[in-house]
Formats: C-alpha cells, structure tokens, sequence
C-alpha cells in the first residue's frame, strides 16, 4: 500500500455543451490524468484557461460543477474509491475529510450568516469537534492566519470584512474539520498584488503546520512554485508535465512548460527620452460628480513620443481615473493635459475630431470593447470611414493591411466577436485603435484578463506595432512584470498620488520608497523560496489585506 | 433558417400567423354578416351553423371571426402606440440622463404605482368610450412598462465599453442610438413586444367583458362572453369559444417570443 | 441612528408622498378630462341652465385645488362624499363592500399563498423534469386566459356540468362563516388560478437564483444533507425574494377581484367600481380608484419594506 492520501487514475471528465442553434451534446474536457498526494504534500495544478484544472481538483471530492460529469477513472481518497461511492460516505467525504477553498471568498460565504457558524459548521456537522471546541479552533485559525481581532471577527458578517480577511477566513473554513486534504482553487487570484503575498504567506504556513495534504490549483506558475512540493503542468485537459517544483522550475523538459516559465521576461531596452512630449499632465486634480474626495491629486507626468510610460498601482489607486481625464470621460477639477503641441479641452464633447482620432484606447475587457451586432470589418472599418472618409474597396484593402498588422490574416473581415478567442479580440481592439493613425494609444489593463501566454503575445505585439508606426502609449496596469516587459518610464500610484516616478531603470533601481518597495516586492517571481525572503525583507505592512 | 426553428415556435408561429390572416380576411371567410340574426337563440352546432348561434340567434363562428378582428387590431393598435411611445421615451432618458431621465422615470413611476385597470377605469368614467379612445388609453397605458424596459435594456448598453468607444471616437448621437445601442436592444423588446401584445388583448377582452370596452353592435371576444355569459348556467358553452381563441393566440405568441428571446441571449456567447 | 432605520423611514416617506401624487394624479385626471360630473349625470339631453345648477350644486364652480384638498380632507376623516346617481353616502356603500372584498381576497390568499411556494419549491427540486414542465405548461395556460374566461370556464364544468361550488357568489351578513365559504369556492378557485401561475412562476426563480450562489456549493461541499443545505444556508437568503414576490402577487390579486366579483356576482368593492364607471358616478369611482390604489401601494410598500429588512448587509451594516 502506498503513503498516498489521493490517487487519481486515468480521471477522465465529461461536459454537455449547448451550442445555440445545435443539439445539445457531451464533450470530454478532460482525457485521463494520474496524480498522487502523499501526506502531508502539496502539488501545484498549473495550466490555461481550459486546461480543466478545477474541475480535476473537484473530482478529489467526486464533485462536478454544473453540467460536469466524471466519466472514467477511478479517485482513491484514504485507500477508498470515492467516484462509486454512497451518497453518505461522500457527505462523510466532503467538508471531512476533503475541504475546499473558493477563487471567490465573497461569492462562497452565506450573506446571512456569521463567518464563525459558517468556519465551524462543517466540523461539528461531521461529529469532529463540539461547537466549543470548534469555535476555540476556529479562533486559533484565524490568529495563525494573521486575521486582525481573531477573538470576535468570527462575529461578523462576510460583508464586514475585507476581501483578503475573508480569504483567510476561506481557508479557516476548510481547515477547521482537520481534513487530510485542502483542495485550493486560485485562492489568491482575485486579490491585489500586496495583499496576495500576505495570504500566500499564511496559506503557507497554515498548511505547513496542520500537516495537510493540499492541490494548488492556479494559473500564475510563479505563486505555485512558492507553495507546492510536486507541479503537474495541465493543457486542454491532458496532463504536459508532472514533476518536482524544482525540476519543473529548473529544468522543464516540454516546450509548453518551458513556454510557462519563460513567460513575461520580454526584454525591452529602455529608450532615451527624446525632448518631444506627446501628452504632458500639469498638477491635474479630479474627483467624481457628488464626491468630496479627490481620486487625483496634483498629477504631473510626461510622455515622450513613441514611447511607452507605464502607470502602475492597485485598485483604487486612480489609474483608470487618469485614463478618464486625458480622454475627456472625466473634466478634470484643476490642471493641464498638453496633447501633440496643443492644449486638450477638459470635456470630450468639445474637442476637435483630430484630438479625438490622435489619442485612441484600448479596454481590459475586448469582450464589451466591441459591440457584438457588428463584423470585424465593421469595428475596423468605421474609424477608417469616420477619419479617412475610405469607401469600399479602398476602406476594404486598409482594413486586411491592418488585420495583416495584428496577424489575424484572411477571413476574419466577416467574423462577429463573438467567434474569436480572447486574444483575437484584443488583436481586434488593437487594430481598431490603429485604424485611426493615433499618435497616442491609452492601454487600460489591456493584458490583465489574458492567460500568460496569449498577455505575452499581445505585448509582443505592442511593442513591434510601436516600433513600426511610431505610436506612445500611456499602459495602465497593476502587474510589474508587465510594466518591465513594455515601459520607457514608470509612474508609480499610490491613493490618488504619483509617488513615483522617472525611468524605467530609475524607478525600478533602489534606493525605494516604501510604496514601491512593496509592490516591486509583492510580484511573485519564478524562483524557489522567494516569497519567505520577500517576507523576511519587507519594509510596509500592505494596507488592503 | 427554418429549419432551425424549434418546433414549439413553428407551432406558435403558425398559429399566430392564422389568426392574423383569417382577422385581416373575416369579411371573406366569415360565412354569415357580423350583425346578422340568422337563426333561433342559442342554438347547438350544426353544418349550418359550425359553434351554433348566439344569444339573439347570430351565427357565433361569423361573430367570433369578426370579434378576433375587432380583439386583434385594437391589441396591435395598442401594442404598437405603447412601443413607439415606451421605447422612445425609454431610450431618450437612458442617453440623455440628468433631469430628463428623472422626469420620465418618476413620472411613469408613479402611473404604475395605480394598477393599469384600475387607472383605466377612472378614465372611462370621464370619457366616451370608442375604439380610439380605448387604443389610446391601454397604449398610453402599457407605454409605461415599454419604457421601463427599454430604458433599462438602453443604460445598461449604454455603459458597455463599445458605447464609450463609439463616443470616444467623436460619433455623434444618432450614431450611438442606432448603431450600437439599438441593435443590442432590440432582441428584449421584440420578446416583450410579444408579452405586450397578449397583455393588451386580456386587457381589451377584459374591458369589454366589464361592458366598458368594444361597445355593440361590434363583436369581440371579450363583448363575446358579456353576451353570451347567461347561457352558460344553462349549460350552455357559446361563452368559452372566446377562451380557447384567446388561450391559443396567446401560447402561441408566448412560444414565439420565448424563442425570439432564447435565440438571442445564445448569440452573445456563441456565433452569429 | 441605524442606517436600516433610515431606509425604512425613507420607503415609508415615499409611499405616503406616491399616494398623495397619486390621489392628486386621479383627481386631476377627472378634471383635465373632458366632461364633468354634473355632465355624466345629466347627459346629453341637458340644457345649460340645469347644468349650471347642478354644478352650483354640486361646488364644481369652486376652484380645482381647492376641490381636490376638501376631496382630500375628507377622505382622511372618512369622508367619501355622496355618489352623484343615488345620493348615498359613499363611505357607508363602500364600508360593507371593503370588507367582503377584502374577505375574498383574504381566502383566496390563504389557498394561494402556500400551495404556490409548495409548487414553486417543487418546480426547483424536479427542474427541467417532468413535474416541472407540467407546473409550467399549466401556469402558462392560465396565465393566458383573462381571469373573467376562467371564472365561466370553472362554472360551466364545476358549477353546471358537475354540481359543484355556486355560479353566484352571494354573501349577506345572516350567512354563517361557512356558507359564506361556500359561496365563494368558485371565486376563490379563480383567483388562485391566476395570481398562483404568477407566483409559483416567481417563486421557482427566486430559489433558483439562490441555489445557484457559490455559497450553496460551499454548502454542498461541506458534506452538509440536502436538508441542511436549504434550511440553513438556502432558506435565510430566500426568503426575502418569496415575501417580496407574495406581496407583489396580493397587489396583484387585488386588481384580479374587481372582475373576479363582477363574474360571479359579488358585492364588493369592484363590482361597486364598475357599476359606478358605467353610470359615470365620478365620486363613487373616485372613491374607489384612491382605495384601490392605497391598496396596491401599501402592500408594494411592504414588499420593500421587507427586502430592506430582510437583507443581510443592511442589518448589519459596516
């Protein structure tokens, strides 16, 4: 008999998809991995959107999201098959001896109940504690898991608590029946940066000290690496690659794994500042209509033409606020925005059609960037009519150059949204900005919901067309690691303020401010044991956890 | 593209699409005049006389061929002032915004606050009772609820970054309405457009069934029932045709809205 | 203050206000309108000096505001005025009325009420099965067929073909409660029919959407009974939308009454609404419109009133 708590053989897993206009049928999404947890170990579930690596993590409690359904294979939990087993022994199972933890601790937690009903509740359900002890338990949880005022927090509601509180509270939760086996599924993706590292941080440790078995599922190979002992790399439901973190890391044997750990070092050589300013913001302050606060304040940056200046911060730090004013979305309170020699009019409506075509925007999110009702002939198209006044088979010869541009290639003119990939739509976005021949390009988030791989692409992609067509960019982005592969300069964000700011190598080289500090350190790298030296090494406490 | 009609919609829609004829044909298909007394009271179905005749001896199939006319194009007439009505002013407020939206949306606010018969029936007391005035009163009516709609459906497009994009681009706003706005709007409303339809003829049927809408000699289902409601105590049914002509034009149209809306909401995850 | 205090003061403040707009909007209705009450009593046949009297008569020469506010200072004293047709006080017709309108619609609540959320909770467990599709084939039906249809349709095949339940819905004050009941089988069947379609429909939506959260997952994952997983984490989050679809359906049922009374003959307030629209008896349909709409108001405002309370993240706040 083998130390293995889990066994998973040839798991293969079933779908029904209802396309419209088609019968209704089964698909396989996932064609038969094997994995196994020790005791007491942690292996990393790492792959793309599609990969198929939650549904793998809930097949550990024979549990099929939706329409999901196991099909073959067999899962082994404690030396027992679980995927044939009575509905009592699964109840028996589940919140027993396997627990879960939630992308989305908001979404996961009953509104109309206390967290500490909600963290002990399956343990005193399974007969494990009394509700005393329960409690006492749940308590130490929450002080191991660094949650402020771990005596009385399990008395409020979820809504009383910040985001990363109730992940941790998430993880109180599956850990309080003293299960063998924790099922994580991206339990730090929804999180800012600082504040991700910090639950990372107590995740670890908590495993470490209730000697758990855990599945890490995540896209973000840098966070497995810092929690897993075993990584299994998953691609469309097939397994690439399985091996130590070390190995994997290391030494990955297959393209795609090598694909993975190489992604986001593009190397970008800073270019030197030229002395032509394209945009200049001068001591902009804003706040929004029936506020009292300022979401800018006094912001002065500059950007050069051709070139890329990054501006970095979390949610709720004005980034996007920033975007808004120099489109003219948002008036500004007080302050300048110089445009290409000229001073922008604060209110949008007023600004002359060559502001307008010069200075274009791309969305984080291309699905609504683009009306679903139109081709992609049509949302290129039009900026080339409304600008250029192009007709027919000129508009139509323009329209393949610019696809050409964004390699896509034939036949995408009559494609609708709708059937693209979420890389091909933001290629289509990117096109339609550069239908208008700006001088500017405001990239708000533009790579943030993209899998590594296909955000690499498209930043590959920025940088070639800024090469090509002479274009600036103004990059908005919470991600460091973006802002490295792309800027020329940095403004760092912080409440509404610049607290930083110059070039590239000048921002990203010490002495720091604290802000920075914490930031820069926050971004999980692709390196063994950096999340306990970041840890180790920290200046500020993250303010958002 | 017929072929990919589901069956209960084909159904629907062939139903629907009789009505609609044998209403606009009823002076070619209806065997008898519409006020013509043609034989005794209440007499039973017979070859000449396919449901039998009514309670002052006219034939009832002739009658509720002219009835369904009568039901039909005030519902339609209804339905069509109530859509113009609702959905302009429903997507003036959502893109104009500010005191405008405020305005309208009080405004309607407190009409629906009163249950629509009960408003309509204050307004009958005071005014003459005849075909426009009832189209108009059920239209104006009903226009709330299109404009409740369609406002929402609009502001919630309204906000979508393709709108903003459009904007940004320096579009004007007949642009924005019709181009991006509408095209995304119209799938909702062609589906409610259906549910507004069957609203408007259980309304009419139910004001003339009070007394206080089609007024004599002019059929309708609803003046239908009034009249023949007496019999039925005696056993006698002339009163339920109305029933299962009004149960069977609304499933119908229900069936072809719900597939209007099922075929639309799958478009935006899936291909065009 | 508690801000779930505010809130709660704030819906009651706009439905006070709703109902005085809308007291003024039906007044002011009567009057943009063309014809005035002594016109509707007298007809067409009215010379203009009897007019002219019976609006001296009547204080119709008065200005309209000033109208309007001792219209409306009656009714707070309870005054309704006198019907224009029989000259009889309006609050005394109406009082009896109310209250066996309001007896109908209590029962019919009673019966409804229940056996909807039964169906609905029913709907949800087989969803998509066969007990589902034919609760939803049955409610369609009757959701499109005029409450007045179904009243006869239920006449003829109970009350005719098989003896069951009366065609008339007479009540008097002599009945006992139990012949009273039986007297309104029929209408009480009919209302049932139609606000249940309604409810039922909304109900199984409102547990659906529910049971749908990742916190029922969370639930499920726990190992928790399926028992458990609706009393303890469905339930608490699902009532709020059940009482708010029950009170927007007795709204409903409310309307459903006056034509419901007229079919079987009953008298109660709506039948008095639309004998009074057919003589043009503008008090008496003035009286009855403010009570009605009072009526759907209220309970409209319940239904906030109860989601306020009902919320979670309102109760309590940050």
């Amino acid at each position: 008999m083998s130390n293995a708590m889990l066994k998973v053989k040839g798991l293969k897993i079933g779908a029904t998809v209802y396309p419209p206009g088609e019968k209704p049928h089964d698909i396989e999404i996932v064609h038969g991995v094997d994995f196994e947890v020790e005791k007491g170990k942690v292996l990393g579930l790492i792959g793309e959107s599609g990969a198929g690596k939650s549904t793998i993590g809930l097949a550990a409690m024979a549990y099929g999201r939706g329409g999901v359904e196991l099909t073959g294979g067999e899962v082994w939990v404690n030396d027992r098959e679980i995927l044939h087993t009575t509905r009592n022994d699964l109840r028996s199972l589940r919140g027993g001896e396997v627990t879960y933890v939630s992308q989305s601790a908001a979404a996961s937690f009953n509104p109309a109940r206390q967290i500490m009903e909600q963290v002990t509740e399956a343990a005193i359900r399974h007969g494990k504690f009394s509700k005393a002890d329960a409690e006492a338990r749940g308590v130490e949880l929450f002080r191991k898991l660094g949650l402020p005022d771990p005596e009385n927090i399990g008395k409020r509601y979820p809504h009383q608590v910040s985001g990363g509180q109730l992940q941790r509270c998430m993880t109180a939760l599956a850990l309080c029946p003293e299960p063998d086996l924790v099922v994580f599924d991206e339990p730090t993706t929804a999180l800012d940066v600082t504040t991700q590292i910090d639950v990372l941080m107590a995740i670890k440790e908590a495993i470490r000290d209730t000697g758990v078995a855990a599945l890490y599922i995540t896209h973000d190979l840098a966070v497995v690496a810092q929690v897993s002992d075993d990584i299994m790399v998953l691609k469309m439901g097939e397994m690439v690659e399985y091996g130590s973190v070390d190995q994997i890391i290391n030494s990955p044997k297959e393209d795609y794994t090598k694909a993975l750990v190489s992604v986001r070092s593009i190397d970008h050589e800073e270019k030197v500042s030229s002395d032509e300013a394209v945009l200049k913001v001068e001591n902009v302050t804003a706040r929004y209509k029936g506020t009292k606060f300022d979401v800018l304040k006094d912001i002065n940056v500059e950007l050069h033409a051709g070139q890329t200046l990054a501006v970095v911060g979390e949610s709720g730090s004005g980034k996007s606020t920033l975007a808004r004013v120099i489109t003219g979305l948002l008036p500004q309170k007080d302050g300048n925005v110089h445009f290409a020699g000229r001073d922008l009019k604060p209110v949008m409506k007023t600004r002359p059609k060559e502001d307008l075509r010069e200075l274009q925007m791309i969305y984080q999110m291309a699905d609504t960037a683009m009306n679903p009702r139109q081709t992609v002939g049509t949302i290129i198209g039009r900026p080339l009519e409304f600008y250029f006044g192009l007709r027919g088979a000129e508009k139509q010869k323009r329209i393949q150059e610019l696809l050409d541009e964004i390699e896509l290639g034939e036949g995408f003119q009559d494609r609708y949204p709708a059937e693209l990939s979420g890389g091909q739509k933001q290629r289509v976005c990117i096109a339609r900005a550069l239908a208008a021949k700006p001088k500017l390009i405001i990239c708000d988030e533009v790579t943030s919901a993209l899998d590594p791989l296909v955000a690499d692409g498209i930043l590959k992609l920025l940088l070639d067309l800024q090469k090509r067509e002479d274009v600036a960019y103004l990059f908005i982005t919470h991600d460091l690691a973006t802002v490295r592969a792309i800027a020329d300069s940095i403004a760092v964000m912080y409440q509404g303020e610049v607290v930083r700011y110059g070039p590239k190598s000048q921002v990203l080289s010490p002495p720091f401010d604290d802000y920075t500090d914490l930031l820069l350190s926050s971004v999980p790298e692709m390196k063994l044991g950096w999340l306990e030296e970041v840890i180790a090494n920290r200046k500020m406490e993250s303010g958002g956890n | 593209m017929i072929k990919n009609i589901p069956l209960s919609a084909k159904l629907g829609l062939f139903i629907t699409i009789t009505y609609f004829l044998t209403a606009i044909f009823a002076s070619f298909i209806a065997p008898y005049g519409m006020a013509e007394i043609v034989g005794d009271v209440w007499e039973p179905s017979s070859g000449k006389h396919l449901l039998g005749t009514d309670n002052i001896g006219r034939d009832l199939l002739t009658r509720m061929i002219y009835g369904g006319q009568t039901t039909i194009f005030i519902a339609t007439a209804g339905t069509i002032l109530s859509f113009v009505t609702g959905s302009t002013l429903g997507f003036l407020a959502a893109t104009l915004g500010g005191w405008a939206d405020q305005l309208l949306s009080r405004f309607v606010d407190l009409i629906m606050a009163i249950p629509s018969l009960i408003m309509a029936l204050v307004i009958l007391a005071m005014v003459p009772v005849t075909v426009p005035v009832l189209i108009l009163v059920m239209g104006l009516l009903d226009a709330t609820r299109v404009f409740r709609l369609a406002r929402s459906v609009a502001v919630d497009i309204n906000v979508m970054d393709y709108v903003e994009a459009a904007r940004l681009r320096g579009e004007g706003g007949a642009w924005v309405i019709f181009r991006e706005i509408l095209p995304n709007a119209l799938s909702p409303l062609v589906a409610e457009l259906g549910l507004r339809f069957i609203f408007m003829v259980l309304f009419i049927s139910t004001l003339s069934f009070l007394g206080l809408g089609v007024q004599p000699p002019l059929a309708d289902w609803g003046g239908i029932v009034k009249e023949n409601k007496d019999g039925i105590v005696y056993g006698i049914g002339a009163a339920l045709y109305p029933a299962v002509a009004i149960a069977t034009l609304a499933i119908s149209v229900n069936l072809v809205a719900d597939w209007v809306l099922n075929r639309t909401t799958s478009l935006k995850g899936g291909r065009g | 203050m508690h801000p779930i205090i505010k809130l709660v003061a704030q819906r009651l403040s706009l439905g006070i206000l709703l109902l005085f707009a809308a007291s003024a909007m039906i007044f002011g209705l009567t009057e943009a309108l063309p014809g005035d009450a002594a016109q509707a009593v007298l007809g067409q046949a009215a010379t203009p000096e009897s007019l002219a009297n019976l609006r001296e008569e009547m204080g119709l020469n008065e200005p309209a505001v000033s109208r309007y506010f001792d219209w409306l200072g009656g009714i707070m004293t309870g005054d309704l005025g006198t019907s224009i047709v029989n000259r009889l006080d309006i609050a005394e017709s109406v009082g009896k009325r109310l209250g066996n309108t309001l007896f109908l619609a209590f029962w019919a609540a009673v019966v409804s009420v229940p056996l909807a959320i039964f169906l609905g909770l029913l709907a949800v467990r087989y969803r998509d099965r066969w007990p589902d599709k034919l609760i939803s084939a049955i409610t369609l039906t009757t959701i499109s067929i005029p409450e007045f249809l179904i009243g006869y349709v239920l006449v003829y095949f109970l009350a005719v073909k098989l003896g069951f339940g009366t065609a008339l819905a007479m009540v008097n004050d002599s009945m006992s409660l139990w012949q009273k009941l039986n007297a309104i089988t029929l209408p009480v069947l009919v209302l049932t029919l139609v606000v249940l379609a309604h409810m039922m429909r909304m109900t199984r939506a409102a547990i659906l959407n529910v049971m749908q959260s990742a916190y029922i997952e969370t639930a499920e994952l726990k190992g928790l009974s399926t028992f458990n997983v609706i009393a303890k984490h469905a339930f608490p989050n699902a009532v709020s939308p059940i009482v708010n679809v029950v009170m927007l359906n007795l709204a409903y049922l409310v309307v459903g009454v006056v034509v419901v009374e007229v079919v079987f003959v009953y008298p109660g307030m709506g039948q008095f609404l639309v004998d009074a629209v057919t003589k043009r008896d503008v008090p008496v349909v003035l009286a009855c419109g403010i009570i009605f709409a009072a009526i759907y108001i209220g309970l409209n405002m319940l239904a906030d009133i109860i989601s306020i309370l009902a919320n979670p993240r309102l109760r309590h706040p940050k």
